[in-house]
């Protein structure tokens, strides 16, 4: 695994004085499904946040495909390859789920490739090519999370860091992502799948990491972290 | 002339004042929605924007030029003064608001008044250049002249109401520009980033947009928006000075809390009513109550529809 594509090590990083991220470490290979949970306030979001540049670290390293991204803008993360679906999905509501789509493109020009990741997302999920001339403000939550899914794929990242995708939606829609994630990892996308739903999370990722105030307290393989005594009674309500 | 002679000609002096107006609320309304920003300095931009049409017209000698070259000086004009005003809008973003964007909005505002008072000092300055344009600079802060260089023939003929070109000008400079700037709006791929930029600048920067850049675009087409205005301003009103920013400014930013800050057609509607209420107040009641009602209209508005005329009452959050 030191082919790791995404590898973070020793991430500092918080709001003005106080720090939140106390030493966080974890890596991502090629093709992986890897899950990172942990409760509320933990640091999961702020750490994809600081992955993307949107939080600028205080300390700590992080590569991409070999490169640093420590100081570069946001834009120049996304471009790339990195790219989030973040908490609460922020959608555009006031424009068009076609505009959404669109501007998830905003850094390619490649209009062919453009065209078939179109089709691709529609494929994936046909609601929207449905609701394409509908604000997205209107979409149910779990319309508006595919919204947020198919607005990151069309940027066609190499790594896609979701969080908490199942967060607010129906049960049913839940497997639906779910299975989209599968779906997409299978097609070759290498994901980084935060969730507070434990148990999916780990279901769906080979390996997972558990973060605990700004720390990670538990890693391995998720078939293992399932069994695992102390996720069980903390995060799996067993 | 007849009372409704007279309440025509006020109307359209009133319609062809508000397409300025509104094109500087404009440049107000942008910049709210992309950062909430009272950028306090656009009116003052706007001024400077005048300054430099009257200094391309004196050193160019236009006054002097055919009809023909006249309309030329005008685009001249035109295109100078907007590249300026949003060459200057832009720079003020970059170096008096963008390291202050996780800031406090009572920085930004603070630091926005500061680039007011600088600006309206540069004119102060400008005004004093020994130019024959500006009566050899010898009273700086004096209003100047700006001259006429549309021709002043009544296009009605014998009418007892006046249309000039100055006001024909004012339509076709204005119109144009607003339809430009919502098809960009709408349409292009900046447009689009600006907007998204404008719902969440968050989710925008996670999208690849470089939102600081897409910031500072919006300054310089709100600038430009400004300097257009300016010399469509000058042409048609023919006097300029450093504090017409602050008036001028003042009209503008009334306009657009009034259609709804944030709202470009409600720029434009706000711009016209208040055109439209500082002819006929100047007309039927006296020229000095017309800033008291203009404020006024303002105060009413903040307090029993501070969303204004067209805009959204609710805050969009998700
Ligand atoms: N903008 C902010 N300013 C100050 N503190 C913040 C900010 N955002 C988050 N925090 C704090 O940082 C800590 C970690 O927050 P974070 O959002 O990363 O947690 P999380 O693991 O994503 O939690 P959740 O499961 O609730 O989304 C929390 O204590 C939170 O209060
Ligand atoms: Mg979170």
């Amino acid at each position: 695994m030191s082919d790791a594509l995404l590898e973070v090590s020793e991430l500092r990083c918080g709001y003005g004085q106080i720090e939140v991220l106390r030493g966080v470490s974890l890596r991502v290979a090629q093709g992986e499904i890897v899950a990172l949970i942990g409760s509320n306030g933990a640091g999961k979001s702020t750490t994809l946040m600081a992955v993307n540049q949107v939080i600028k670290p205080m300390a700590g390293s992080i590569r991409f495909a070999g490169e640093s991204l420590i100081g570069l803008r946001a834009d120049e993360v996304v471009q790339r390859g990195l790219v989030q679906v973040p908490e609460g999905r922020r959608v555009f509501a006031r424009m068009t789920v076609l505009e959404n789509l669109v501007l998830g493109a905003y850094l390619r020009n490649d209009h062919d490739g453009i065209a078939t990741d179109m089709h691709r997302v529609n494929d994936l999920f046909p609601v929207l090519k449905e609701r394409q001339s509908q604000l997205a403000g209107t979409l149910s939550g779990g319309e508006q999370q595919m919204l947020a899914i198919g607005r990151a794929l069309m940027s066609r990242p190499r790594l896609l860091m979701m969080d908490e995708p199942s967060m607010g939606i129906a049960p049913i829609l839940v497997t639906r992502i779910f299975q989209a994630i599968q779906q997409l990892n299978q097609e070759g996308l290498t994901v980084l799948l935060v969730e507070q739903n434990a148990r999916g999370a780990l279901k769906l990722s080979s390996r997972g990491y558990v973060i605990e105030t700004g720390k990670v307290t538990i890693e391995g393989p998720s078939h293992e972290l399932l069994n695992d005594d102390r996720i069980r009674a903390a995060y799996l309500g067993d | 002339m007849q009372d409704y002679e007279v309440f025509v000609q006020q109307l359209i002096t009133g319609l062809s004042n508000g397409m300025i107006i509104a094109l500087i609320a404009l440049g107000y309304t942008m910049v709210y929605g992309i950062i909430e920003l009272i950028n306090f300095a656009h009116g003052d931009v706007f001024m400077l924007g005048a300054f430099l049409a009257l200094t391309l017209l004196g050193a160019f000698g236009m006054e002097a030029w055919s009809p023909a070259w006249k309309f030329a000086g005008v685009i001249m004009m035109l295109g100078g003064s907007a590249l300026f005003c949003g060459g200057l809008n832009w720079t003020l973003d970059r170096v008096a608001y963008r390291s202050l964007r996780k800031a406090s909005k009572l920085s930004l505002l603070v630091s926005a008044i500061g680039c007011s008072f600088i600006c309206t000092n540069l004119g102060l300055f400008w005004g004093g250049l020994p130019m024959g344009v500006f009566a050899g600079g010898v009273s700086a802060a004096a209003p100047k002249d700006f001259p006429q260089i549309t021709p002043q023939t009544n296009l009605l003929g014998e009418s007892a109401i006046r249309i000039t070109q100055a006001d024909v000008m004012v339509f076709f400079v204005t119109i144009p520009l607003m339809i430009g700037l919502v098809l960009l709006v709408n349409r292009s791929r900046l447009g689009r980033a600006m907007r998204a930029v404008a719902q969440d600048s968050t989710a925008a920067e996670l999208m690849g947009i470089p939102v600081d850049r897409v910031i500072g675009m919006t300054f310089f087409i709100g600038g430009a928006l400004g300097g257009f205005a300016s010399v469509v301003y000058s042409l048609y009103n023919n006097t300029i000075g450093f504090q017409m920013g602050y008036r001028a400014g003042m009209d503008a930013f009334t306009a657009a809390v009034l259609g709804g800050i944030g709202s470009l057609p409600g720029a434009v509607l706000g711009g016209l009513t208040i055109g439209c209420v500082r002819a006929m107040s100047d007309q039927y009641l006296e020229s000095r109550w017309t800033n008291t009602i203009v404020f006024g209209i303002l105060v009413l508005i903040l307090i029993f529809r501070p969303s204004g005329l067209l805009g959204s009452t609710r805050r969009e959050k998700v």
